[in-house]
């Protein structure tokens, strides 16, 4: 989650808001706001949001749901890809001057 | 979330300090944004809570001088458009709240600290403006200056305020265009038309430069912020880049800025220009201009006469709530 902003002392809990640009595309995070409840919530991200038809659909989800990786464990939650780098096309040389691979 | 508590040393309290600046340091140095839950120094943190809530309490106090002029816009599609850019203010505003808020203050904190004088908004919206043409002055010169300061600040090393000034840079251009064109109409009707545009531009060319702020060897807080990459360009260098903009922007709409010292020189490459005065910006920012107490009294009102509505949603969610507990 990339902004995680509960602070004490609000008054209405955080939502994350996401938003799918166009059929076909994912929903994507474009940031948070407060709202009293789920409906506010939603309503309030259309109007902030989605001023100029930047999407066909939004999702908010309260940020108390959302778990994440702590930035703190300096990668170490990440390292078990590092060194694999046969995970990867490139990885492959010999085939780089074979057509159609 | 607990983890995202503002009090940095008790999230780290095994770590070494010194070990967590480097990495900090090594962050920007490697021109990386830093993220929410990322350890920063107290400075940087404290640095950009003061100027991400200027900047978006300056957002907010921004929709009153053009809030005014909605109900006498001079034509249903001129009210359309200015209710339109009012709305995205507030929006820009509510960007740069949440990203404020990600630092560790409330919104309660900001908007008190906001109706109580304690935190400054910039001083260009406690100028008057008495005529339509201070419309398209405003479009054209206060949010071009704004959006000459803001595209740098895409870049910022936060994160959350490179994305909230994503945003916001997309619509001012909207909001510039409007009023270059207010002031082309103007300028190109009757004579009284042309004279109340240069009027306006008379009257905001000066204010509209010293937005950049003061000159570099006066700004105490520039090179700090320069470091840490929240500022990419000094202050006379945005202020040069504006003028370098507007001198053939103004040529086009038959309008002249008021300087007769201005001019290029080839010797040094910059802008030759009359001294500011800022005694003038000094004052204003003190909060002796002419509109400051009436903006934000008027904001102290808004707030404080929309609480019913806040504690109506508020009473709302939970009775919405307690149904819900009660059925399950």
């Amino acid at each position: 989650m990339s902004t995680p902003g509960d602070v004490a002392g609000e008054g209405w809990p955080l939502y994350e808001v996401f938003v799918r640009a166009n059929r076909g595309l994912s929903h994507v995070h474009v940031g948070s706001l407060h709202a009293p409840d789920d409906e506010m919530a939603l309503r309030n991200a259309r109007d902030l949001y989605t001023r100029r038809n930047e999407g066909v659909s939004v999702w908010v989800v309260r940020s108390s749901a959302i778990t994440t990786s702590d930035p703190d464990l300096k990668g170490a939650f990440f390292e078990s890809p590092a060194g694999k780098n046969y995970r990867h096309a490139k990885y492959y040389e010999k085939s780089a001057e074979v057509p159609h691979l | 979330m607990t983890l995202t508590a503002p009090d940095a040393s008790a999230l780290h309290p095994d770590d070494d300090v010194a070990e967590l600046q480097a990495r900090f340091d090594a962050i920007i140095e490697a021109d990386q944004r830093i993220e929410p839950r990322d350890w920063m120094p107290e400075a940087y943190r404290k640095t950009l809570i003061r100027q991400i809530s200027q900047h978006a309490h300056s957002e907010i106090i921004g929709m009153q001088p053009e809030g005014n002029w909605i109900s006498r816009a001079p034509s249903l599609k001129r009210k359309a458009i200015l209710m339109a850019k009012v709305q995205d203010e507030a929006g820009h505003g509510l960007y740069l709240y949440s990203a404020a808020q990600t630092l560790g203050i409330s919104r309660d904190e900001m908007t008190e600290q906001l109706i109580t004088s304690r935190a400054r908004y910039s001083s260009i919206f406690n100028y008057p403006t008495p005529t339509w043409a201070d419309m398209g002055a405003i479009g054209w010169l206060v949010d071009g200056a704004a959006i000459c300061n803001q595209v740098p600040l895409c870049r910022a090393s936060y994160g959350p305020y490179g994305r909230a000034m994503v945003r916001i840079c997309k619509e001012e251009s909207f909001h510039q265009r409007q009023g270059f064109e207010i002031l082309l109409e103007l300028s190109q009707g009757t004579p009284e038309q042309h004279e109340m545009a240069q009027d306006a531009v008379n009257r905001w060319y000066w204010p509209s430069l010293m937005m950049f702020g003061p000159p570099d060897d006066e700004s105490p807080n520039s090179a700090q912020s320069m470091a840490w990459k929240i500022k990419r360009f000094s202050n006379d260098e945005l202020r040069q880049r504006f003028v370098g903009m507007l001198v053939p922007q103004a040529e086009v709409l038959g309008l002249t800025l008021p300087d007769p010292n201005l001019r290029w020189n080839d010797e040094t490459g910059q802008w030759d220009m009359s001294e500011i005065d800022w005694t003038e910006f000094n004052e204003v920012l003190a909060g002796r201009g002419p509109a400051n107490a009436q903006r934000i009294q008027h904001r102290r009102e808004a707030h404080e006469q929309g609480a019913w509505v806040r504690e109506a949603a508020a009473a709302y969610a939970e009775k919405q709530a307690a149904k819900q507990r009660q059925a399950a």
